[in-house]
């Protein structure tokens, strides 16, 4: 349960001597319980009250980490149940299934799939970032085997040990422990070897269990005995079960304030059915209802194109807009002939609208400058979508040297800047576009049957 | 000490509309899917979108399921319903467009009557891209059509006195408020609608849709938002079923359109858009939807099992 100011109170030392910059006991105590200020701050404490209080302040679901280098992960770490309450800030990472009874075929296709989705959106490298490992032959050198082949053939994915014998646990963990892999197979029978292996590596300890009660009883037993880097699941094999488990884990830490389900989550979707789309299905309920590892059986451009996007959507912050990068966009084959239009730099705008321009197969230009990520009226408002700005940006991507067009098209809702863009790029002619991107792809035809 | 589940339950409950005959959608007084609170409702409804042109960009493997009917949209309803049980038929009036086939409202009206003549499933009319002709054909098509209780998608801000008299006081069908992305914007189309005199249980709700990756997050928030203002603060001007068109965004985007010639790596188009459409669909039945509109019997398919899995 969390403190209130007056607990905090009642463990501190009441000398009201100011050195943690604040003027009363009292005043540190307050703001301890809205955990503006650290526990640290005060030097006359005694190490168990810091200990307590540092224990009831911290935030109710743990971050965790896991990989190692530019390959480090960080999970958890969430404080509401909805994102437009504070954003959720640890977005969930996506593993593909491999397991050492699979045959060479199998595996090599699984992993080739694996390494070709990796993509650019919006800024951020899309891929698979962890490949789940799994021991199913019980046979420790045929485990070995897989994940060696792994470790050597998935550079960009951290892999994630399945299973539950120790022995073969400790043996894997020395194979790839460089690359901070997760450890996963921790339950109420095997927990302290398992918690022995993740302690002294230091690594990201899976926990399941057969169903919330069983799961609930082998965590408090860790948590006791020290252990505090955790991920958890349950063994349903049922969506309809899967989810209740999830969703309650989550609740149980953020709502009823139990720390002992204060983790995060693996999912593994592909239990739930061997059909990729239904595993879609399933992948997609879970990044929006708090699975921060999912696990899939395959991966292919179809599944990462959706699943990746709406992660990329899900974990934004809901104060801060998307924004594209300026600059000077090409879609379709556009040659230095083709037309060029100009809208803002809101990502959602930008995508409308060359999606647009996508749909119309008229290949062309999109200028982007810097509009403060507003949408066109908001940033035209807010004058950072102006002439100044447009020609600026005309200039500073080089657009009279790399297309001989002469013609820029403006969107129809700021037709009044057509007198201010000319002015400020002599030699251009403003073309006053549709009010609405969906407009566009009859437009541009027209446009461009006009000018040929 | 033993776990203890946390519960939540609410005081509002969605209002559920009938549809049709008799195909009730909404009811629930939990989150969505959130069986271990309390009552579900009934079950997420899903409707297939038919034409009454022969569409255009549709995927080839989609085109070849559907080349005998596409010009005729009784045939194809029935071809829907015969072979893959969708809970309702949408019957989209592209040809209304101005643009395309410019068709009148009586043209509308009696392809509408064919088309409800065919099918047993209630039917969910929908228009084209031009808010005022839609005000149009929308009261012709509800004339001929009237007291059938089907939906029509939908009453928009410059439209919605003359759909909402129409549709929903004069011939007795359902209006389905539309606004773009907001709780507020919601919240007011669904006043305005019921001070017309349109009774709440003949208004569902479109808040807004796109495709995932394209704003999504804004649809989600603002559906996760409603809901817990209709549940939680019982605000009962937010208590009506949501609809969400899901296949008129997921298959514009470039995802689903860029051909396999032009982008060789990310494999079969068709996938691609079905996929795009599973993964919206199951998104907004997850924040709050009562019914989702789809293209391609594939994610037809999955959403029903997906539906059936969560619930039973």
């Amino acid at each position: 349960m969390a403190l209130t100011g007056m607990d905090i109170y009642k463990m501190l030392p009441k000398k009201n001597c100011k050195e943690c910059g604040f003027p009363t006991c009292l005043a540190f105590a307050m703001k301890l319980a809205q955990g503006g200020v650290e526990a640290e701050k005060c030097p006359y404490m005694s190490e168990e009250a810091k200990m307590k209080l540092a224990e009831a302040t911290a935030p109710l679901m743990k971050t965790v980490k896991f990989g190692s280098g530019d390959k480090t992960y960080t999970l958890g770490g969430e404080t509401v149940l909805f994102r437009h309450e504070k954003t959720f800030v640890n977005r969930n990472r996506f593993a593909v299934m491999l397991k050492d009874t699979m045959s060479d075929d199998e595996i090599n296709q699984k992993i080739a799939n694996m390494n070709k989705v990796n993509y650019v959106r919006i800024g951020e490298n899309m891929f698979v970032e962890v490949a789940a490992v799994k021991c199913e032959s019980k046979n420790k050198d045929q485990y070995l085997k897989l994940l060696k082949k792994v470790k050597d053939e998935c550079k960009l994915a951290v892999p994630m040990i399945i299973t539950d014998d120790p022995e073969i646990a400790k043996a894997a963990v020395e194979e790839v422990k460089d690359l901070g892999p997760i450890l996963y197979g921790a339950n109420p029978q095997n927990y302290e070897a398992m918690v022995n292996i993740a302690k002294e590596n230091n690594l990201l300890l899976g926990v399941e269990a057969d169903n919330l009660e069983a799961l609930y009883d082998v965590v408090s037993k860790i948590r006791s005995g020290g252990y505090n880097e955790l991920i958890l699941s349950t063994k349903a094999d049922k969506a309809k079960q899967l989810f209740d488990d999830i969703v309650n884990i989550r609740r149980t830490a953020l709502v009823a304030q139990d720390r002992v389900f204060g983790y995060p989550s693996v999912v593994f979707v592909n239990n739930l059915s061997s059909d990729k789309f239904m595993q879609l299905a399933y992948a997609t309920l879970f990044v929006e209802k708090y699975g921060s590892i999912i696990v899939l059986d395959e991966i292919d451009y179809s599944l990462a194109l959706p699943l990746f996007a709406l992660r990329q959507n899900i974990f934004t912050d809901p104060q801060k807009p998307m924004r594209v990068e300026k600059g000077l966009y090409k879609i379709g084959p556009a040659e230095e002939n083709a037309p060029l239009l100009v809208t803002v730099d809101f990502a959602l705008t930008y995508f409308i609208v060359s999606g647009e321009i996508e749909r119309s197969k008229v290949p062309a230009w999109l200028l982007i400058p810097d509009a403060g990520g507003l949408s066109v009226l908001t940033a035209w408002a807010a004058g950072k979508f102006s002439g100044k700005t447009i020609a600026d940006a005309v200039k500073e991507m080089g657009v009279e040297e790399k297309l001989k067009t002469r013609e820029i098209l403006i969107p129809g809702k700021v037709a009044v800047l057509k007198p201010d863009i000319e002015d400020a790029l002599p030699g251009w002619k403003v073309v006053v576009g549709p009010e609405e991107a969906e407009m566009l792809p009859k437009f541009l035809k027209d446009y461009t049957n006009r000018v040929a | 000490m033993a776990y203890q589940k946390p519960r939540q339950t609410f005081k509002g409950q969605i209002k559920e509309v009938v549809m049709g005959k008799d195909l009730k959608i909404g009811g629930e007084s939990v989150l969505p899917f959130y069986t271990f609170d309390g009552d579900t409702g009934n079950p997420p409804r899903i409707g297939m979108e038919v034409w009454d042109v022969a569409p255009t960009g549709w995927p080839e493997g989609l085109m070849n399921l559907i080349k005998d009917v596409a010009e005729d949209p009784a045939a194809w309803a029935q071809f829907y319903v015969k072979n893959y049980n969708p809970d309702f038929i949408v019957l989209r009036f592209v040809g209304a467009n101005p643009d395309v086939k410019d068709r009148t409202p009586e043209e509308c009206a009696e392809i509408a009557k064919k088309v409800a003549d065919s099918v047993e499933v209630p039917l969910v009319i929908a228009g084209c891209e031009s808010n005022e002709k839609n005000g149009k054909i929308f009261t012709k098509i509800s004339e001929v059509l009237a007291n059938k209780n089907y939906a029509f998608l939908s009453a928009v801000e410059a439209n919605y006195k003359e759909v909402g008299a129409a549709v929903g006081l004069a011939y007795g069908n359902i209006v389905v408020a539309e606004s773009s992305v907001d709780l507020n914007l919601a919240k007011q189309m669904n006043i305005l609608v019921m001070q017309l005199g349109v009774k709440p249980e003949k208004i569902m709700m479109n808040p807004g849709i796109s495709a995932v990756g394209y704003g999504y997050e804004y649809v989600i928030t603002t559906l996760d938002r409603i809901k817990l203002a209709a549940l939680d603060q019982n605000d009962t001007t937010l208590q009506m079923p949501i609809i969400s068109p899901i296949s008129f965004e997921s298959w514009k985007v470039k995802e689903s359109t860029a051909t396999e010639e032009d982008a060789p790596e990310w494999g079969s188009l068709e996938d691609r858009g079905i996929a795009m459409e599973i993964c919206g669909a199951v998104g907004v039945l997850a924040a709050g939807s009562n019914g989702v509109i789809l293209r391609h019997p594939r994610s037809v398919e999955v959403l029903k099992n997906f539906i059936n899995s969560m619930l039973n």
